[in-house]
């Protein structure tokens, strides 16, 4: 199952990443995880927030460059090897991973690992065949 | 003393070079509006009839003709000879949107070298001189008309164009080059590339060097001055004029001879159009005598400049004319290419992109570097630094393939573009190229 996660074009500078989190907070998004990829001259912000449609929507009326993106989340063992075996089954499905990232569950033992790939639904089938859980974040 | 190429024409007294301007403009005059139908409805339009001019005095009452001008009536449309009898075509440097593609007949070519072989000659060059082109060859007049001014003198020619610095140098060392021509900025250049290479300014054997078609300061020749062991001189031109050569320095350093027997130069306030004195700065407009196949009459150059015919040094009679200061439409000269920035925004448009951009020029180790900012829209906006990279690259092709050089291409947030009073402020221009 994948979710939705909004990508904001911010610029890198001082301040850019404190305004944009700022207005999320005055517009009541809750942000469950969060990355961010950076050059020297822009970083994409990448959020996954309880209402990624409304998120989308509030950021561009305010005039941001925003998108959602379908992500994969996966559930994993908090254990060394877990997101090894992860990858091993996307490649050996070959499926490319664009980026990834971590973020903590409220589960005890339990990771969650946000994906963004080529191909979502070649992914899916690839990592239910292999008995890894894939998450849908209430 | 001086060196001429011309001395009888380059030393007439004004009187007699009136005289000989006159003759030429009523010629042309009468000539453009029997055969170019273009002049004959401006003219007529402003109720002038080629009786009407008899002399120089009488050229301010002739319609100005603008770039725009020429573009409307691209490509054939100032034509003022059969095809048959033109032999060359150049180009402006812009490859399209605002290309000027200009004529010419062996006529053309003749005086176009002359005056290229005046400049040389002011500098010092004579026929024992090895004279290095590095301007760029091909449809950019640079390359073309120092060659061509070279062969005149009779001076050996390295026809070497612009680029591969270590073969320039090597060909230099090697051969003795005397005389170098090229971009002030490419100077500087090979200026620190001989330095990094270890050399000092008394291992060439170059005595001076002809700059132009981009503007420099005079920190820059003293700069260029010190690291090539040489007396820099500046050259002005442009191609709807015939390329470089229009006016050139001599040894004095003060200022551009302008061909006035070829070229009758006026300055106008660029606002009304009218006509200033002597010593006035305002913009400079020309009016050709000798081109065959395209004359211009009262082209405005949009350049910025003072013309004086205070007495030089050199014996010239000339009328001079300084350096540009500056420009009367928003053209940009970067790396001797003409840019308009609506040429940017055309290709910033055609891509799909918004209209909001800012452009900034500026100069690192003389060279000139171009910047350009566009805002990345949700629509454009796919989530990965490597998607907006390739959206980066590929725009910055897209303006290379119509300015003819490549942009540092930044896609950018939409708030960060600055604003003055709510209008984006387009150009940026941070070289200090005017005194």
């Amino acid at each position: 199952m994948s979710v939705k996660q909004i990508s904001v074009f911010i610029e890198n500078k001082k301040g850019a990443l404190a305004e944009v989190t700022k207005f999320m907070a005055e517009h009541d998004i809750n942000l469950k995880a969060l990355s961010i990829a950076d050059t020297q001259d822009f970083g994409i912000l990448r959020v996954i927030t309880d209402k990624p449609e409304r998120a989308r929507d509030v950021l561009r009326d305010a005039g941001y460059t925003a998108v959602a993106t379908s992500v994969l989340a996966v559930a994993i063992e908090d254990k060394p090897g877990s997101m090894a075996a992860v990858l091993s089954v996307l490649n050996n499905a070959d499926v490319m991973v664009e980026y990834t990232y971590a973020f903590m569950s409220s589960a005890p033992g339990k990771a969650y690992m946000i994906f963004r790939v080529d191909n979502n639904d070649k992914a899916t089938k690839a990592l239910l065949e292999n008995d890894i859980k894939i998450t849908v974040l209430e | 003393m001086s060196n001429y190429y011309q001395a009888e024409v380059e030393t007439l007294p004004t009187e007699e070079l009136k005289k000989i301007q006159s003759e030429k403009l009523v010629k042309l005059v009468k000539h453009v509006y029997d055969n170019v139908e273009y002049y004959r409805k401006k003219m007529d339009e402003k109720g002038i009839k080629p009786e009407d001019v008899k002399s120089v005095n009488d050229l301010h009452k002739l319609p100005f003709l603008t770039k725009a001008d020429l573009r409307d009536a691209y490509p054939y449309g100032l034509l003022a000879k059969p095809l048959t009898d033109c032999v060359r075509i150049q180009s402006t440097s812009g490859t399209t949107g605002k290309r000027v593609v200009v004529f010419y007949t062996q006529h053309d070519i003749e005086i176009w070298e002359q005056c290229c072989a005046r400049a040389i000659m002011a500098v010092g060059g004579t026929k024992e001189d090895v004279v290095q082109v590095c301007y760029g060859y091909g449809l950019f007049t640079g390359g073309a008309g120092l060659h061509g001014g070279s062969h005149k003198v009779g001076s050996l020619t390295l026809p070497m164009s612009s680029g591969n610095t270590e073969r320039q140098i090597q060909f230099m060392m090697d051969l003795g080059s005397t005389i170098i021509c090229c971009t002030p900025s490419y100077a500087a250049y090979i200026g620190e590339t001989l330095k990094e290479m270890g050399y000092t300014p008394d291992d060439n054997k170059l005595k001076a060097g002809i700059f132009g078609a981009e503007p420099w300061t005079e920190e820059m020749r003293r700069d260029i001055e010190n690291s090539l062991g040489i007396k820099a001189y500046d050259i002005y031109g442009l191609t709807e004029m015939c390329g470089p050569g229009v006016s050139f320095e001599c040894t004095e350093q003060t200022g551009m001879h302008i061909n006035e027997d070829f070229f009758i130069p006026e300055i106008i306030d660029p606002d009304t159009g009218e006509v200033l004195p002597e010593g006035s700065k305002g913009e400079l407009v020309f009016t050709t005598l000798d081109k065959e196949a395209f004359p211009l009459l009262r082209y405005r150059t949009r350049d910025i400049c003072v013309l004086s015919r205070k007495k030089c040094s050199c014996g010239r009679t000339f009328i001079k004319m300084t350096k540009p200061m500056g420009r009367s439409d928003d053209m940009l000269i970067i790396r001797g290419v003409n840019v308009f920035p609506s040429q940017i925004e055309t290709v910033l448009l055609e891509q799909g992109y918004s209209p909001n951009y800012r452009i900034e020029v500026d100069r690192a180790n003389n060279n000139d570097t171009l910047d350009v900012y566009v805002e990345l829209t949700s629509e454009q906006f796919s989530d990965t630094v490597k998607d907006v990279s390739i959206k980066e690259k590929q725009l910055a092709e897209a303006v290379k393939t119509m300015l003819g050089i490549k942009p540092n291409m930044h896609l950018v947030p939409p708030k960060s573009i600055a604003r003055s009073e709510g209008k984006a402020v387009r150009v940026v221009d941070k070289r200090k190229l005017h005194d």
